[in-house]
């Protein structure tokens, strides 16, 4: 996984509320075997015609927009599914940051796992990024993960939480599979002491 | 582990099953959690195997791990001759190959024993109560019938409990969903949860992990409470489950994979401690009334845009903040107008199957509603097991001929058209009453518009030619 630590880059402003898994990343790309390709399909259907051309009000496909790597987005982001294509399909596209009021507790977690920031604002501060990100290729925000803040391309900055354990892990690259074999004892020891109680498991 | 130590406070169910499942709890609260049962199907776990492959590691429980394809394999009755569409032949072909190498417990696709990852699980007895259960589908809440702590993962953490059968989390809060007193006639699990989301929208539950209660939710069978607790992600909780009593243990009595003999007897004696305590704190409660629920049906693209089926389309403007530009564009995409009674809305296709409503008393609702009736002209209906068990048993009971009779088309077991990744899919325009769980756009197939609904509901609809009040209808067809 690809560290992550301070992303200045263009935000796309997404302002629909319930963005869903089935939107960013529909299920005919779902069969792949792999984790890469998929940014060419993210938001697929609202993004191309069905005979594949694009089309030109989807804020991906506007000039400004094409390099973003920041999407500002309107509440309960990546609904649905627990399909980790959608943020594999965002990161393939260049997108490592994404930011809303709230987001799906699946996907929320799976952007972690992925070196992608979900960052939760208040809906004043997120009003706030969306007219920032509205203003296109120029204003380029800043997403600071060590000292948790956003900040405008006019240098308004706003503070954001962020869980320690999921932050060492994204500021470093972390694998957490390998953190967690190192406590394979433990987990050796639960099983033993299951065996006795619940039996039957 | 605290299975047999004293609770220091009142907890809820959730608590108890958590506090039986803590591996290791570092300062921050992040906790490394033991899994009792891992399912996986074919579309979210090949990365996953790859990612073992390449660091060289192995299937700590094979088992305690479960597969079965289920998203992508066709329904139609030449499935055994295989799979036409190559991309889902080889993520297919990688489940069977992944199941074999690692030694997991494996049905494949022309085992009786085959269906919906969510069905087989509580079928075979995988699925027990107090368990810990994950799954690479956010569907999984619905073993969460059993009172069992069951949610949907990535395929990130498809990997890691497959290396560590573990899941590192952080705890979620409490929320409790009481549904007091009786349901009406005509009115079904699939209402009562429809009805739920529509008041507390799919972001209500998010952060939280829902217990179902009342005396409502207490008289559904296992399989209504499955149906329940399958759309608890709809509602924006990973889980979402229902204590487990007298009619959780008789279902799970006698399943291939149940405690037998002393074991049941140990079993059933921890199973029955497991309840909120009375004074057990909950960070949000939401109380609807049995008797209040009418049938239910969606209208846009959000499950939580759930009305009774004798209300009208919403407008754009009784909404705010962001769900009124989200409400019109789901008009937009529906193609329906504001005021437009829910009864008068035509439909092209029946959907019947899918992990929410695709179990045997689903199937007889349905049956029971199409006896002697037959599919209005130009409606399209299919119905699809939920297994290759509930498919026998349907046919054992004589439901496939009142099926076919009515003019639906009987399939083999899979998901199917609830998400469209095999062939079973909606044209772009059409209209389907589906017993499934999300009508998102393109979700049943591009540009298809899906009106979410029960079993009962879906069959009337589709006799009918339009949505109808299932309370209604046997007067509108005498």
């Amino acid at each position: 996984m690809d560290k992550f630590t301070t992303l200045t880059g263009i935000a796309a402003p997404m302002p629909l509320v319930n963005i869903d898994t089935d939107m960013i990343i529909p299920k005919q790309f779902l069969k792949t075997i792999q984790r890469s390709g998929l940014g060419v399909n993210l938001f697929d259907e609202m993004r191309y015609d069905r005979d594949g051309n694009e089309l030109p009000d989807f804020v991906l496909n506007q000039p400004a927009y094409r390099q973003a790597e920041i999407i500002v987005a309107g509440d309960n982001f990546g609904c649905g599914s627990s399909r980790e294509h959608a943020p594999w399909a965002l990161l393939d596209f260049g997108i490592r940051c994404v930011i809303s009021t709230s987001f799906a507790d699946i996907f929320f977690n799976n952007c972690f796992k992925n070196g992608i920031l979900p960052v939760v604002l208040p809906q004043e501060a997120v009003d706030a990024l969306m007219e920032d990100a509205r203003k296109g290729a120029n204003a380029r925000m800043t997403v600071d993960l060590e000292n948790q803040t956003v900040t405008t391309s006019d240098g308004v900055s706003f503070a954001f939480e962020v869980d320690p354990f999921r932050k060492h892990c994204l500021l470093n690259g972390l694998d957490d599979i390998g953190l967690t074999m190192e406590k394979a004892p433990a987990i050796q020891s639960f099983e033993s002491q299951m065996a006795q109680a619940r039996p039957w498991v | 582990m605290t299975v047999d130590s004293k609770p220091a406070a009142a907890r809820t169910l959730y608590d108890k099953i958590w506090d039986a499942h803590v591996v290791d709890r570092q300062p921050d609260g992040t906790c490394l959690l033991y899994i009792d049962r891992h399912l996986v199907h074919e579309v979210t776990s090949p990365q996953a195997f790859e990612g073992l492959r390449m660091t060289g590691r192995t299937v700590r429980a094979p088992e305690r791990t479960i597969a079965v394809p289920d998203h992508n394999v066709p329904t139609t009755w030449d499935r055994e001759q295989g799979i036409d569409n190559e991309e889902s032949r080889i993520q297919v072909e990688a489940l069977d190959r992944n199941a074999r190498e690692f030694g997991v417990v494996y049905y494949p696709v022309n085992d009786i024993r085959q269906g919906i990852v969510h069905i087989v699980g509580p079928e075979q007895g995988w699925t027990l109560p107090g368990m810990t259960v994950v799954c690479g589908d956010s569907h999984t809440a619905t073993h969460g019938a059993f009172g069992a702590l069951a949610h949907g993962i990535g395929t990130s953490e498809v990997e890691h409990v497959l290396a560590t059968q573990t899941l590192i989390q952080k705890k979620s809060k409490n929320m409790k969903v009481e549904v007091t007193g009786r349901l009406a006639p005509g009115v079904t699990a699939k209402d009562v949860v429809l009805a739920i989301i529509g008041k507390t929208g799919t972001g209500g539950g998010t952060g939280h992990v829902i217990e179902y209660c009342g005396e409502a939710i207490r008289g559904l069978s296992m399989e209504g409470r499955m149906t329940v607790c399958n759309m608890a992600i709809e509602g924006g909780a990973r889980a979402g489950l229902i204590a487990p009593d007298e009619t959780t243990f008789a279902y799970v009595k006698g399943r291939p994979h149940a405690p037998k003999g002393a074991q049941w007897e140990a079993a059933v004696a921890w199973w029955k401690t497991l309840f909120s305590d009375d004074d057990a704190q909950w960070d949000k409660v939401v109380t609807l009334r049995g008797e209040d629920i009418a049938p239910t049906v969606t209208w846009g693209t959000s499950p939580e845009d759930a009305l009774p089926i004798t209300a009208t389309v919403p407008a754009p403007e009784d909404f705010t903040g962001g769900k009124v530009e989200a409400a019109r564009r789901s008009l937009d995409y529906m193609d329906l107008t504001p005021g437009t009674p829910l009864t008068d809305i035509a439909i092209d296709a029946v959907f019947i199957g899918s992990c929410t409503n695709g179990r045997i008393e689903d199937l007889r609702a349905a049956a029971d509603v199409l006896r002697g009736r037959t599919l209005a002209p130009g409606v399209r209906g299919m119905v699809v097991p939920g297994s290759g068990l509930v498919r026998a048993q349907a046919e054992e009971e004589g439901l496939d001929r009142v099926f076919k009779d009515a003019g639906f088309e009987w399939r083999l077991a899979g998901c199917s058209m609830c998400l469209g990744m095999n062939p079973d899919q909606l044209a772009p325009g059409e209209r389907c009453a589906a017993t499934s769980n999300r009508n998102f756009e393109g979700r049943q197939g591009y540009k298809g518009r899906t009106h979410l609904m029960s079993p009962a509901m879906a069959a009337a609809a589709g006799v009918a030619g339009h949505l109808v009040d299932i309370r209604a209808f046997a007067a509108e067809m005498a």
